[in-house]
């Protein structure tokens, strides 16, 4: 496909002998917000791993910009542009906001073999920068991660991604056990992506949330994808029929 | 204000500051000013860089969420190699760098160990600690061997500054403490350290190389317990091989009670060495107040229980001040 950010073709999985993704094949166009849904066990997370490096895939092709690519770290699918935010795992409570905004990106002066001194002047004055543009109201950037609410803590990750211009951003499961207020400050997290032109995976289990904010809907079930339509062109019942 | 008393409840070292500060006044009274007077003082600071470098590297390493019981050893086993190889011709700066080898090597199997057979780092080293001292014996043949005459004391143990007031080894534990404490607050690998620590998941999931951050703690740990260890031996001229017994849990004592999470992520340099200086103070302190100085183990135990109590309130406390907006 032409305008194809991400594509994946063929991708199959294998966990101490659970085929846990069956030549799973999906394009994601530019700037369009996907909604991935599916029981647990349905190859979601297998899928995300292994576009996010925490997994490789056993078989298939990941091409990105048209270009088939290898993703065998965290840090290659960042900087393919790719970030994923997990439900929990992607902040350190005991650091502080701009510690945990550049964590393994920090900006450096004097770096040997990739080891410097921090600047810090920048990261205190980017990470305002940063909150501010996804319209997050934070006292300062020296606060405690650990003293966030979980919505707070989605909008830093956010920010994060926003910050290092990240062309793809997988959201996964980021509205679990929060609050009713702040999923939905999180679901217009999202809706804010698209205006950003930022092209977004939006994993959930609450269908509702889904169709609240993506373009389109991709239903997976027993590793394989069952259902792949546009948001206007489905419904919440025939989602949950196929599933 | 409500900040400033936020932020420096968020301060791990705090409540070690506090009792050190205490500590120095009670002890100057009942030692009938004794205690601050200069030969004491020396006293005091000749013995501290030995076990503050240890509790350096401990807490370094618990910061990275890992632990080390076999730096005891280990500050037995690099002297021992040294004076070993020393006896055999070799010089002394190349004799201190096969020495420093030694403990790279024995952190670099305490972290390879425990990170890719996914072992508690408290088993992995409970049992370096049997191997390393069992090493030191091995390596000296039973008899401990008598180092040369013609050692680097000037560089090591000689008393310098005004007053003669400390050794070199002084020195040394200051610009270690500076570079490391530097290194933990201002470089991105101190970053990484206490990310790796502090949620490894999150640290993992951001691209940072998180076995490779844990195997330098190790190593860096075991580095600096060799070199305390050697400087002991300098100052005894003896390289006995039963030094650093119990050490380990010293340093553990130290880091903890400097404000270091066992659980990772927290702790400064600042802290383990306060928490260094005040168990050398109790032992120091009791003997000058006429304490009978078996009480000593009885308040390092004291302490610790009640630092870990005292950060958890304060940093508890802290947590509960809101800050508006």
């Amino acid at each position: 496909m032409e305008d194809a950010i991400i594509s994946v073709r063929n991708l199959h999985k294998w966990y101490s002998g659970v085929h846990a993704l069956k030549g799973v094949s999906l394009d994601l166009k530019r700037g369009e917000a996907l909604g991935l849904v599916g029981d647990n066990g349905a190859g979601k997370s297998t899928l995300i791993n292994i576009l996010s490096g925490v997994h490789t895939a056993d078989e298939g092709e990941i091409l990105v910009d048209g270009k088939p690519v290898r993703i065998a770290r965290p840090r290659d699918a960042m900087n393919l542009g790719i970030e994923t935010i997990y439900q929990y795992n992607s902040m350190v409570p005991t650091m502080s906001i701009a510690r945990n905004l550049f964590i393994g990106r920090e900006p450096t002066r004097f770096s040997v073999f990739g080891v410097g001194i921090l600047d810090q002047k920048k990261m205190a004055s980017e990470s305002i920068k940063a909150i501010a543009n996804v319209d997050l109201h934070l006292r300062s950037p020296d606060a405690l991660v650990g003293e966030l609410s979980g919505g707070q803590r989605q909008g830093v990750a956010i920010a994060r991604a926003m910050h290092f211009k990240s062309k793809v951003m997988i959201l996964d499961e980021p509205t679990n056990h929060l609050s009713v207020k702040e999923t939905s400050k999180v679901i217009g997290f999202v809706r804010g992506l698209k205006a950003q032109g930022v092209t977004g995976i939006f994993i959930s289990h609450n269908m509702h949330h889904v169709f609240d904010c993506c373009d389109r809907v991709v239903a997976m079930a027993r590793g394989e994808v069952v259902l792949d339509k546009r948001i206007e062109e489905t419904s919440i019942d025939e989602v949950h029929g196929v599933l | 204000m409500k900040r400033l008393f936020k932020t420096y409840l968020e301060k791990p070292e705090l409540a070690g500051l506090i009792l050190l500060a205490l500590l120095v006044v009670i002890f100057e009274i009942r030692s009938d000013g004794v205690f601050l007077n200069q030969d004491n003082l020396r006293g005091i600071l000749g013995i501290l860089p030995e076990t503050g470098l240890v509790a350096i590297g401990v807490t370094i390493l618990m910061i990275s969420g890992e632990f080390d019981l076999s730096v005891g050893s280990v500050f037995a086993l690099m002297p021992m190699c040294m004076a070993v190889l020393m006896v055999e011709g070799v010089p002394f700066p190349l004799a201190l760098l096969a020495g420093l080898v030694v403990c790279a090597v024995i952190g670099f199997i305490n972290g390879y160990v425990t990170i890719w057979f996914e072992i508690p780092s408290f088993i992995t080293t409970l049992g370096m600690l049997f191997i390393a001292r069992s090493l030191t014996i091995v390596v000296s043949g039973g008899f401990p061997p008598l180092l040369p005459v013609d050692l680097p004391n000037w560089l090591f143990t000689s008393f310098v500054g005004p007053g003669h007031m400390f050794r070199m080894s002084f020195v040394w534990f200051v610009g270690i403490a500076v570079l490391t404490s530097l290194m933990l607050s201002r470089t991105n690998f101190g970053n990484w350290i206490k990310a790796t620590g502090g949620f490894h998941p999150a640290a993992a999931s951001m691209g940072i190389p998180t076995a490779r951050v844990k195997l330098a703690c190790f190593m860096l740990c075991s580095m600096l317990s060799g070199f305390a260890g050697m400087l002991q031996v300098l100052r005894l001229g003896s390289p006995l091989p039963s030094i650093g017994e119990g050490l380990e849990l010293q340093a553990v004592a130290s880091a903890v009670i400097g404000g270091a999470s066992l659980a990772g992520g927290i702790g400064t340099v600042a802290g383990g060495i306060i928490g260094t200086i005040l168990i050398r103070i109790i032992d120091n302190g009791l003997v000058l107040s006429h304490v009978d100085a078996n009480w000593f183990k009885f308040a390092i135990g004291f302490l610790t229980i009640f630092a870990v109590v005292a950060n958890a309130w304060m940093r508890k406390r802290a947590k509960a001040i809101k800050m508006e907006g």
